[in-house]
């Protein structure tokens, strides 16, 4: 086997690994970045970015084989269009014990291109909330050790929203918002007057630039990021960290470099580095570092995790304190209502935003007291329908054609964000019944909502339906598309941060108490899901651990 | 659909496989001979294989005088000129499952057949308002039988159950509809098709008449 040698090694280029390498090179070390996948070259690699509707033989539909291909994808977002960025899941399965959509990005820059780019900050009302309740662990940080960490990543990403002044959801350095639409505009201003003003329509916040950032273009409204966006406007590793960390000519970037155990020198009780299986040539190699960061998407940093160092603990690293493998937590959503607006049937607009509106969460906060805990935020849009409106409709023939090539009514529409309760029966660990194309045993997710989750959708959907009535849109449905956990690609938790090694698995710094040398910054490090989008949090969360590990290291800590 | 036997299928496989591949679909059972299935094909009138398989140039035809009722050339081009019928031939032919496949082409017979009794002719060689007659009729059918099940349809979604196949002139309009706007005719001539619009203007004027913005991605 060959050794190579480095000061850090960052595993997972998505956005967790992205802000590790960023951040890591930055400050002086050299970081060696493995993704599991291929390479995918900024703009150049964007294949489909700038192709019509026209130019896909199915117009970016799904096919047959498509489906026999994808059997989770197929579950909700299989398409033509961007396809190349999705796993393929015949060489990479994993056992269901239950239902658990598990949708993922097996390449540089892994699921920051496809991301939805909803940016928001997390409050104490969230980080307190296990506390106050008692429910599982305590986060052992607190928003005050966060704040300045959001204010850092948010500046290089470039996160548009305004400044709305709610303490649920902590302002941030945004650039300018981009606006509300006049049929957003219309129900907000009548939101503001009902529910006693507690209720909010406010602009997505998102990662997408409204002002040029180095090697950026502010957004061009095309709403085509989930191509990749060859005006680099969209946040993702590629337009962003991956170009910082290159900078420092302290980086090297291996994709097709599959991690598959952390090595312990098993005195020290210190990580010395990873072992590497090549995806393609299938050779081994064993890399060492004085840091490891884990950032290979919640479940597959668990998954790493539980193969490692198991002549020492058998349940793996981090397993000493019973909860490695625990605590999965998803949102639950694709429930709400829409309705029509009337008296805006004289106006429209221009260009494609890339976001939409947010109501923050409301409930059980300032007073409120539900029968359940926690809360949901609704993320949604005014627009008018377009053509496929009348798929549905009555008629053929001219009138119906030239009625169907126009602008339909104006809709507003609106699906829920639910928490979902940390609870230690949802949990993942290894299936050594089944292999992935490289002959390495696959992950098994156990994992279901619960009862809290049951009380909350009532409110998720009624709620709306509420809102719309009380700001007089017409024909108001709500809906319930039903939601399995995996499907909001929010997976948290697994590896969960605490303030005690008997109860979880990292520290307030993301060091897995049992090998302080090795940092878990992605989403398996939550200790509870709050409602809001988490990926704003990962990266603040690694900005602050990549400084403490630096720090650490300048004082021989590590 | 006449009865022009030259016609030739335009997809990869010949009428011969396409018939293997449908006595294969139903357990290779249905068919004592294959010559004996063409000549009764193509004694009835119709080309297309039925039930499942490919597409033959005379269905394509048949399929775009369909959408061309559907979404007929007025001040913008008809579904015809955005070449609408191929386009349904390849979504059925890759998208559609062997069921949903077979209830499109018997669907085209249906048709076929309600415009001969009606008229003592196929469907080719009516005239444009007896084809809208004729439709308008089976847009009738369709709508009351899909509305009909609309609350099973949502409960089968949150389940995460597949729906019953749709009623067949469903999926012809919804296809028709589909292939007419997502094309470059539909997209650019019926809409307005703006690849980079280069800003947001959150509210501006509308004027009845003025096409939709096309989408891109």
């Amino acid at each position: 086997m060959k050794s190579t040698s480095y000061d850090a090694i960052v595993v997972g280029s998505g956005i967790s690994g992205g802000w590790a390498a960023k951040e890591l090179a930055e400050k002086g070390l050299r970081v060696l970045l493995l993704e599991r996948g291929r390479n995918v070259e900024h703009i150049k690699d964007y294949v489909n970015a700038t192709k019509a509707p026209w130019e896909y033989l199915h117009r970016g539909g799904r096919t047959i084989a498509m489906e026999e291909a994808y059997q989770v994808l197929k579950r909700d977002l299989l398409n033509e269009k961007n396809l190349a960025f999705w796993v393929n899941e015949k060489e990479s399965p994993y056992t269901e014990v239950k239902r658990f959509d598990w949708y993922r990005g097996y390449q540089v820059g892994g699921r920051s291109l496809i991301w939805g780019r909803q940016s928001y900050r997390w409050s104490d009302f969230d980080f307190g909330a296990n506390a106050k309740e008692g429910v599982a662990v305590d986060w052992p940080i607190r928003y005050e050790e966060l704040a300045p960490w959001y204010d850092h990543v948010e500046k290089h990403a470039g996160i548009s929203g305004a400044r709305d002044g709610l303490p649920q959801l902590p302002d941030g350095q945004f650039q300018a918002a981009m606006p509300l639409n006049c049929g957003e505009e219309l129900i907000a201003g009548r939101l503001k007057k009902s529910f006693d003003g507690r209720r909010h329509i406010i602009i997505g916040r998102t990662a997408n630039a409204t002002q040029a950032l180095e090697g950026r273009a502010p957004c061009q409204y095309r709403n085509a990021c989930w191509l990749g966006c060859p005006f680099g406007a969209y946040f993702s590793t590629q337009s962003s960290t991956l170009p910082a960390a290159a900078k420092t000519g302290r980086l090297t970037l291996k994709p097709w470099s599959i991690v598959t155990e952390v090595l312990l020198d098993k005195n020290r009780k210190r990580a010395t580095g990873v072992r590497v299986l090549d995806a393609v040539s299938e050779q081994w190699t064993d890399y060492t570092a004085k840091v490891v960061f884990l950032c290979a998407s919640t479940l597959n940093s668990t998954w790493l995790l539980l193969r490692s160092a198991t002549d020492v603990w058998p349940g793996g690293l981090g397993s000493s304190s019973g909860e490695l493998g625990h605590n999965l937590m998803d949102h639950h959503f694709r429930c709400g209502a829409e309705g029509n607006i009337a008296g805006l049937d004289d106006k429209y607009y221009y260009g494609r935003r890339p976001t939409g509106i947010y109501i923050p969460r409301y409930r059980n906060l300032f007073g409120d007291k539900r029968e359940y805990l926690r809360g949901f935020g609704y993320q949604g849009a005014a627009s008018r329908e377009g053509w496929s409106r009348a798929v549905k409709e009555l008629g053929i023939g001219a009138a119906f054609k030239d009625a169907a090539a126009e602008p339909g009514p104006w809709k507003f529409g609106a699906t829920a964000f639910g928490e979902m309760l940390p609870n230690h029966a949802n949990s993942v660990g290894i299936d050594a019944t089944k292999q992935d194309k490289w002959g390495l045993p696959v992950l098994k997710i156990d994992c279901a909502t619960g009862e809290n989750e049951r009380l909350m959708r009532k409110d998720m959907i009624a709620d709306m339906a509420e809102m719309l009535e009380q700001t007089g849109a017409k024909s108001v449905e709500s809906f319930d598309n039903g939601s399995f956990p995996g499907m909001a690609i929010h997976e948290m938790g697994t590896a969960r941060m605490g303030r005690d090694p008997k109860t979880s698995v990292l520290n307030a710094h993301n060091q897995v108490w049992d090998a302080p040398n090795v940092f878990v910054t992605d989403g398996a490090c939550m200790t509870s899901s709050a409602c809001q989008n988490p990926s704003l949090t990962y990266m603040a969360i690694t900005a602050r651990a990549a400084d403490f590990a630096v720090n650490e290291l300048n004082r021989r800590n590590l | 659909m006449n009865s022009s036997s030259e016609a030739e299928p335009v997809l990869l496989v010949n009428r011969r496989e396409a018939i293997r591949r449908l006595s294969a679909v139903l357990g290779g059972l249905a068919f004592a001979g294959e010559s004996g299935v063409l000549a009764a094909l193509e004694k009835s009138g119709l080309l297309s294989t039925g039930g499942y398989g490919e597409f033959t140039a005379a269905d394509i035809a048949f399929l775009d005088e369909i959408a061309e009722t559907i979404l007929p050339a007025t001040k913008t081009p008809g579904a015809k000129a955005a070449k609408t019928g191929a386009f349904m031939a390849v979504m059925v032919t890759d998208s559609y499952a062997p069921a949903e496949q077979r209830i499109f082409r018997d669907g085209m017979r249906t048709v076929d057949e309600a415009m001969r009794q009606a008229n003592h002719h196929s469907y080719m060689a009516a005239t444009p308002p007896q084809r809208l007659a004729l439709l308008t009729t089976l847009d009738q059918e369709q709508k009351r039988v899909m509305d009909s099940r609309l609350a099973e349809d949502r409960e089968r979604f949150a389940a995460g159950v597949a729906r019953e196949p749709a009623h067949y002139f469903r999926m012809m309009k919804e296809l028709a509809l589909l292939g007419y706007f997502t094309s470059e005719v539909g997209c650019t001539q019926a809409m307005r098709y703006i690849e980079t619009p280069g800003r947001f203007d959150p509210c501006i004027a509308y004027t009845p008449g003025e096409p939709a913005w096309a989408a891109h991605a």
